[in-house]
């Protein structure tokens, strides 16, 4: 499948670039009308991905962020990679909860946040190293309470 | 993003304006938990109503301050929270330790 629209962008992670990552994408978006609810999904899921490059995935340095989002039809694709240490336990990462970092004061709800806003998240190795999140979410659907008339 | 405050019949009032996340969080930790020390309350009310933005990293901020507050007994409400707060809110469950109140 071809997208109909792409963009792409790197920027160091730095937490200053959070803003402009979910602001960015959000301007993407734009294009396919969106409601705010869902801008404002799309934003949060954005800076979770972006803050876990920035918190989690560069120890010792400041690596970079790999930004891509792809609009097919009323569907946006946003691919956010990174080249740091990467995550081993899927699954457990994925928790509720669950954090690396109990001590900052961390929530640990990075992942869960991305799958309850968006309509689906996967994580991948990105290569030998890193991580690769890729989040899908339909715009313009009828949510259930619209379905009822509520 | 500010952080605001004002003492009131024993209630401080905190209004967080902006956006709250990761870059911002370090700043809103310290300058909460500078407030706390130095004004004594009974309770403590944080209006989110000029909040343009959270994600999670603001939970983690606002239970870190409810956790530093429960040793003194003093309690967290929360009032005028966006639809997309509320929205994390509810689904972290933080309503549970700081409710919400009009």
């Amino acid at each position: 499948m071809i997208a109909n629209n792409i963009m792409e962008i790197k920027f160091p992670a730095l937490s200053i670039n959070e803003g402009f990552a979910r602001t960015c994408v959000a301007s993407f978006c734009l294009q396919l009308n969106p409601t705010i609810e869902e801008i404002n999904d799309i934003k949060t899921a954005v800076s979770e991905a972006v803050t876990n490059c920035v918190v989690h995935a560069y120890p010792t340095k400041v690596g970079d962020v790999y930004l891509k989002a792809e609009i097919f039809d009323d569907t946006v694709i946003v691919t956010i990679k990174d080249d740091g240490v990467g995550i081993n336990d899927f699954e457990k990462a994925r928790q509720p909860f669950f954090t690396t970092k109990p001590d900052s004061e961390r929530s640990g709800m990075g992942f869960a946040v991305m799958e309850s806003f968006m309509d689906e998240v996967s994580l991948s190795k990105n290569g030998d190293k890193g991580l690769c999140v890729v989040m899908r979410k339909q715009l313009g659907k009828i949510t259930a309470s619209e379905a009822i008339g509520g | 993003m500010q952080v605001k405050h004002r003492l009131y019949h024993g209630t401080l009032y905190i209004v967080l304006s902006g956006e709250l996340d990761q870059h911002s969080a370090q700043y809103v930790r310290e300058t909460l938990d500078e407030i706390f020390l130095s004004i004594k309350s009974r309770q403590v009310i944080i209006d989110l109503s000029e909040l343009e933005f959270m994600d999670s990293t603001g939970i983690g901020v606002l239970i870190g301050r409810y956790k530093k507050l429960k040793e003194f007994g003093v309690p967290i409400y929360i009032c005028n929270p966006s639809t997309h707060a509320e929205k994390i809110f509810k689904m972290t469950g933080l309503y549970d330790i700081m409710p919400k109140i009009s």
